[in-house]
C-alpha cells in the first residue's frame, strides 16, 4: 500500500515510505517536520501552501507526495542564508510591515520569489497579479506590495552600479 | 535615557522568525505518541438525534475511540457551554452542548468526535459514524424567523427572540414632529466570516505525574479558555495551562471559546495521550462563528438646513442557533449609531432573533460597521434630497472639538455611560477629503463622466468604543542575565503585541528593546488576563506594561542609589545599565543589580525593599475610550460588468497617541481589506432550510492583492485622558466606515442613473440588475 518517495528538498534528499493519498504539504509538515509551509484551505484558493516544486509554484496541499517523487522542492526554510540571515526579500517585508500574523507569509515568500526570478523589474501591476494566488486576511496587501517593488528596485539598482 | 521606542517605526520583534519559516503554530506541535481527532458534525440545519451508532467506525484499524456526549466527563457531558457575556435582557439563555444530546440546530454543530492515528483515518472514521437524524424545520431568515408561527430554532422554545430591548435618549416624537424632513431608509448588512488564513486549532496534553493539563490553542483568550475549560470539566484552574503560541489571524471570531476547545482536552485526560485537532477551511464555514446579519428600518428628521432633530427606527440582529457571546452586537450598534453627530433624540428597537445558522459573535468591527452604515447611508439620503454637498451636511452635524468631552445620552456596553473623551472630528473629515483632493473631485469627475467613465466618491465617519475593560497585565522582571523578562495576558494574532509591549517596557525600565524576553498567551506566565477583542489591549496591556516598567525602574532607581552612594535623583538608566550623573559616572549594570535584589540568605532586605525587581500591574480602564476617524473613496464602476476599481482611498483616524506608525498604519490598512470584502465580496450564503451553500475560498470571496488599494492614511492624535499612554485601539477602524464609504461612492459614481443601495455586499450582479432595473442601458444605448 505504501510507496517509496525520493524527494530534494532545499538542497537535501528525502526519502520515505508514504501513503499515496499523502499530500505533500502533510509530507514537508509532519513527514520531514518543515512546518514553514502551511494549510490554510486545502483546496489551492488561499495560497498559504505553495512551495517550488521543480523551480515552479505550486499547491502543495493538491499535490501528492507520490507525485513529488524526484523532484526538487524549495520550501521557505530553504530561503534564508545558511547562518539565518534574512535574504533581501524577507528583510524588505520586514521593513515594510508586509505581514502581520505571518501564516500566509511563507507562501507569500515563495510565490514572489519566483516572480523576481522571472521578472527582475516588474510593476505595480504584475506583482499584485501574481500575489492574486496568495490570500492575506492582516495586511491588506500594501505592505507586501511595496516589499516586493522595493527588492526589484534595489537589484536593479545594484545591477546597474 | 537611550533613543526613545515609543512612538517610533519600531521594526516588529515577531518577523524573523515568521519570514524563515520558524514560527510556531498550533498545528506545529508535535508530541510523542499524539492522536489526531475528526469531529462528526449535524449535516441538517435542525433534526432530532434518534440515535448514535459508532460500531462501524470504532472498528476501522487505526482507530482509537469514538466519543459521543455520555463519554464526556462530568459536568461537560450534560451542562451546556457557559455564557460569556451573560445580560438579563436575554430571554433565552441557550448555549451548545460540547457534543449535541439530543437536538441539533445547526449546520456543523459537534455531534461526536473520533481519536486515531492519523487525521486521514479520523475522517474515515467519521464517515463511519451512522446518526439517526430526523430532520425538522429550520429557521433560516431571521426575518421570517422572528414572526409567530414559523419554525422554532430549538423545539424546547415557544419563539425565536432572544431578546428584545431599546436604546434611547431625548424627546424622540417631539423631535420628529418638529423636523421640516423625514427620510427613511431599509438598510442590510450580511453576515460573513472572520476567516482567519490559519483555521482554528487545539492540542490537548495531560500529564497525570504533574496532574497538568496543557491545552495549545489557536485563541485570542487563553485565559477564558482555561476559566471555561476548568467549570467544564470541575477542575482546579492552577492545574490547567493555556497556551496560544503563534496565531495566525483572530478577527473576532477566535475569541469565543468553542466546543472543540473543550472536547479536545477532555478527551486527551481520558485516553491519556496527546489528542491534537486542526479545523479544515470547511468546518470554519460551518462552525466558526460569523458577524454581521442586521436588518435596520431607520428614520432621520432634519430641518431645512439639514440639521438633524432626531434619529429612530428598529434593528433586526440574527444570533444564529445560540447566544455564546450574550447579545452585545445589537447592543454595540444600536450604540454605534449617532457617532460623531450631534442628535439631539434617538431611539432604537432592537429585536435579537434566532435562527438555525451558526451562531453569530463579534468580528472585526463587531455591530459598528453596521451602524455606522445606517447612519451614512442615511447622511447621504439627507445630502441628496436636500441638494447639498455631501461633506457639507456631515461638517453642519458634526461634534465640535470644544464639545469634547461629549455625553451622547445612552449607556455603551460597558455599562458607563457613553461619554467621547477626546477627538476632533471636523479636523478628521478635512484631512481624509485633503488627501483625496475633495476641492477638485467635481471637476475630475464630469471630465471622466464626458468620456464615458464613471466614478464616484463616497464619505464615512465613525467613532468606535475601544480599550474595553475589565483589565489586563503585563509582569516586568529583571533576569539573573541584565535581560528583562515581561509576561501579558495579551495575545497576538499579528497585531504586534510582542513589539508594542516590549517598546513600552524598554523605555520605561530603560533597556535594549533586543534585552526584553517576551512571553505572550501562556496562562503559566501570568495569573490574570483576559485577552484580545475590542481593540483593546494597546490600552490595557500597553498601560500595564507602562506601570509594570516604571514601577520596577523606580525600584532599580533605589537599588543603584544605594549601591552607588548617591541621592535617587542622581542615578539614570540606559542600556541595562544604571550610573550616576555626574563626577566619574560610577554604573551598575541590571546583571548585578538583580543579584543585589535578591539579598542574603538569612539576611533581612532593606527597609522598603521588595524581593527581586518586579512588579505586576493590572490597569483597568474607568471606561472605554472612543477613537475616530473618517473614511473618503473614489472609485469607478464599469456599468457594463459592474466591475469596482478603486482610485483614491483615503483615510483619516485618530486611535490617540501611537505607539508604533508602523503597526497601526499596517492595522488600518488591513482593516480597510477586510471592509472592501464586506462592503463587495463576502456573502455567506443559506438557502431557505439554512442549509450553508458557500463553503470554499473559490465561492466565498476574500479580497485579493487586486482590490484593495493602497490607502492613503493620516494620523490625528487626540490622547484620551483615560489611561497613562493616551492610546485608543486601532484594530477595528479600518473595517468600520469601510462598507459605507464604498456603497456610497458606487451609488455617486451611478448618480446619472438614480440607482440606490443600502444592502452589502453589493457584488457586480446586483449593480448591473439595478442598473437594468433603472433603465441606465436605454440611456447608455443613446450615448453611445
Amino acid at each position: 500500500m505504501k510507496k517509496k518517495v525520493s524527494i530534494k528538498i532545499n538542497g537535501k534528499m528525502y526519502e520515505r515510505e508514504v501513503e499515496p493519498r499523502l499530500t505533500l504539504v502533510d509530507f514537508l509538515r509532519h513527514e520531514i517536520d518543515l512546518t514553514g509551509t502551511h494549510v490554510g484551505c486545502e483546496h489551492g484558493v488561499c495560497g498559504a501552501c505553495t512551495v517550488l516544486i521543480n523551480g515552479h509554484s505550486g499547491r502543495s496541499c493538491l499535490t501528492f507526495a507520490v507525485q513529488a517523487d524526484g523532484a526538487e522542492i524549495t520550501t521557505v526554510e530553504g530561503l534564508a542564508a545558511a547562518d539565518g540571515e534574512l535574504n533581501a526579500l524577507q528583510q524588505s517585508l520586514r521593513d515594510n510591515h508586509g505581514l502581520q500574523c505571518g501564516f500566509c507569509t511563507p507562501g507569500v515568500l515563495i510565490s514572489l520569489t519566483e516572480l523576481l526570478r522571472d521578472n527582475p523589474d516588474p510593476s505595480e501591476e504584475q506583482v499584485r497579479d501574481v500575489l492574486t494566488g496568495n490570500l492575506c486576511r492582516c495586511t491588506g496587501y500594501a505592505g507586501i506590495v511595496a516589499a516586493a517593488l522595493e527588492t526589484a528596485r534595489r537589484a536593479h539598482g545594484e545591477a546597474r552600479s | 535615557m537611550g533613543v526613545k521606542l515609543f512612538g517610533a517605526r519600531v521594526a516588529r520583534l515577531e518577523d524573523p522568525a515568521l519570514l524563515s519559516g520558524k514560527g510556531r503554530f498550533v498545528d506545529d506541535v508535535k508530541l510523542p505518541a499524539m492522536l489526531h481527532a475528526c469531529f462528526v458534525r449535524s449535516p441538517h440545519a435542525h433534526a432530532f438525534i434518534r440515535g448514535i451508532d459508532t460500531s462501524a467506525a470504532k472498528a476501522l484499524p487505526g482507530v482509537h475511540a469514538v466519543f459521543v456526549a455520555d463519554d464526556l466527563p462530568a459536568p461537560m457531558s450534560g451542562n451546556r457551554m457557559p455564557m460569556l457575556v451573560p445580560n438579563p435582557a436575554i430571554a433565552t439563555q441557550l448555549t451548545q452542548y460540547c457534543l449535541a444530546r439530543e437536538e441539533v440546530c445547526y449546520v456543523g454543530q459537534t455531534v461526536a468526535v473520533v481519536i486515531a492515528d492519523s487525521r486521514y483515518i479520523a475522517e474515515d472514521a467519521a464517515a463511519l459514524v451512522d446518526v439517526d437524524y430526523e430532520p425538522l424545520p429550520a429557521a433560516s431568515d431571521c426575518r421570517e424567523a422572528a414572526e409567530p408561527g414559523s419554525p422554532r430554532v430549538h423545539s424546547e422554545l415557544q419563539n425565536n427572540i432572544a431578546s428584545k430591548f431599546r436604546q434611547s435618549y431625548g424627546d424622540v416624537d417631539a423631535a420628529f414632529a418638529s423636523a421640516t424632513h423625514i427620510f427613511e431608509e431599509d438598510i442590510w448588512q450580511h453576515r460573513g466570516g472572520g476567516m482567519a488564513m490559519e483555521t482554528r486549532a487545539v492540542v490537548g496534553d495531560f500529564d497525570p505525574v504533574r496532574d497538568l493539563l496543557t491545552v495549545w490553542s489557536a485563541t485570542q483568550t487563553p485565559h477564558i479558555g482555561r476559566r471555561m475549560l476548568a467549570d467544564l470539566i470541575d477542575r482546579n484552574l492552577e492545574s490547567i495551562r493555556f497556551i496560544a503560541p503563534d496565531v495566525g489571524g483572530g478577527f473576532g471570531p477566535k475569541a469565543i471559546f468553542y466546543a472543540e476547545e473543550a472536547v479536545i482536552p477532555a478527551v486527551a485526560m481520558k485516553l491519556r495521550r496527546p489528542v491534537k485537532w486542526i479545523e479544515d477551511r470547511r468546518e470554519h464555514f460551518l462552525c466558526a462563528t460569523q458577524e454581521r446579519d442586521q436588518y435596520w428600518k431607520v428614520a432621520i428628521g432634519v430641518d431645512h438646513n439639514g440639521k438633524i432633530k432626531g434619529v429612530r427606527g428598529t434593528l433586526l440582529h440574527d444570533t444564529g442557533a445560540f447566544v455564546p457571546w450574550g447579545i452585545i452586537m445589537p447592543y454595540i450598534a444600536g450604540a454605534t449609531m449617532p457617532g460623531p453627530y450631534v442628535i439631539p433624540a434617538y431611539g432604537l428597537d432592537v429585536t435579537v432573533v434566532l435562527t438555525n445558522k451558526v451562531a453569530t459573535t463579534p468580528v472585526r468591527g463587531a455591530g459598528r460597521p453596521q451602524a455606522v452604515f445606517a447612519m451614512e447611508r442615511l447622511m447621504d439620503r439627507v445630502a441628496r434630497e436636500l441638494g447639498l454637498d455631501p461633506a457639507e451636511v456631515r461638517f453642519r452635524n458634526l461634534i465640535q472639538p470644544e464639545q469634547m468631552p461629549y455625553s451622547v445620552g445612552l449607556t455603551f456596553r460597558d455599562g458607563k455611560p457613553l461619554i467621547y473623551d477626546s477627538g476632533d472630528y471636523p479636523q478628521a473629515q478635512r484631512e481624509a477629503l485633503r488627501l483625496v483632493n475633495y476641492d477638485t473631485f467635481k471637476e475630475r469627475k464630469a471630465a471622466l463622466l464626458a468620456k464615458g467613465r464613471f466614478v464616484g466618491l463616497g464619505i464615512a465617519n465613525y467613532v468606535e468604543g475601544t480599550g474595553l475593560g475589565p483589565y489586563e497585565g503585563v509582569t516586568v522582571r529583571v533576569l539573573p542575565s541584565g535581560k528583562v523578562a515581561v509576561a501579558t495576558g495579551a495575545t497576538n494574532q499579528g497585531q504586534g503585541t510582542r513589539t508594542t509591549i516590549s517598546q513600552i517596557v524598554a523605555d520605561q525600565v530603560g533597556c535594549r528593546i533586543e534585552d526584553i524576553v517576551i512571553t505572550i498567551g501562556d496562562t503559566a506566565a501570568i495569573s490574570q488576563g483576559v485577552g484580545a477583542f475590542a481593540s483593546r489591549q494597546a490600552v490595557n496591556a500597553g498601560s500595564s506594561a507602562k506601570i509594570a516598567g516604571g514601577t520596577v525602574r523606580t525600584q532599580i532607581v533605589k537599588l543603584a542609589a544605594q549601591a552607588l552612594g548617591l541621592p535617587e535623583g542622581d542615578i539614570e538608566i540606559e542600556d541595562g545599565v544604571a550610573f550616576g550623573r555626574g563626577g566619574n559616572k560610577p554604573s551598575i549594570s541590571f546583571r548585578d543589580l538583580y543579584r543585589l535584589a535578591q539579598g542574603m540568605p538569612g539576611f533581612s532586605l532593606a527597609p522598603g525593599q521588595t524581593a527581586g525587581l518586579e512588579h505586576t500591574a493590572y490597569f483597568t480602564p474607568p471606561q472605554a475610550s472612543y477613537c475616530s476617524g473618517t473614511h473618503v473613496v473614489e472609485l469607478e464602476v464599469d456599468p457594463m460588468t459592474g466591475a469596482v476599481k478603486f482610485l483614491n482611498y483615503a483615510v483619516a483616524h485618530d486611535s490617540g497617541t501611537i505607539i508604533n506608525p508602523l503597526i497601526v498604519d499596517g492595522q488600518v490598512q488591513g482593516g480597510v481589506a477586510h471592509g472592501i470584502g464586506n462592503a463587495l465580496l463576502e456573502w455567506m450564503k443559506y438557502d431557505e432550510n439554512a442549509q450553508p451553500l458557500t463553503i470554499t475560498l473559490a465561492d466565498y470571496l476574500l479580497p485579493m492583492a487586486t482590490d484593495v488599494p493602497t490607502c492613503k492614511i493620516a494620523h490625528i492624535e487626540s490622547p484620551t485622558p483615560l489611561n497613562p499612554l493616551g492610546v485608543k485601539g486601532a484594530g477595528e477602524g479600518g473595517t468600520i466606515p469601510a462598507p459605507a464609504a464604498i456603497i456610497a461612492a458606487i451609488e455617486d459614481a451611478l448618480s446619472e442613473f438614480g440607482v440606490h443601495f443600502t444592502e452589502t455586499p453589493l457584488m457586480p450582479d446586483r449593480i448591473v440588475a439595478a442598473l437594468k432595473d433603472a433603465g441606465a442601458y436605454e440611456k447608455l444605448k443613446v450615448v453611445a
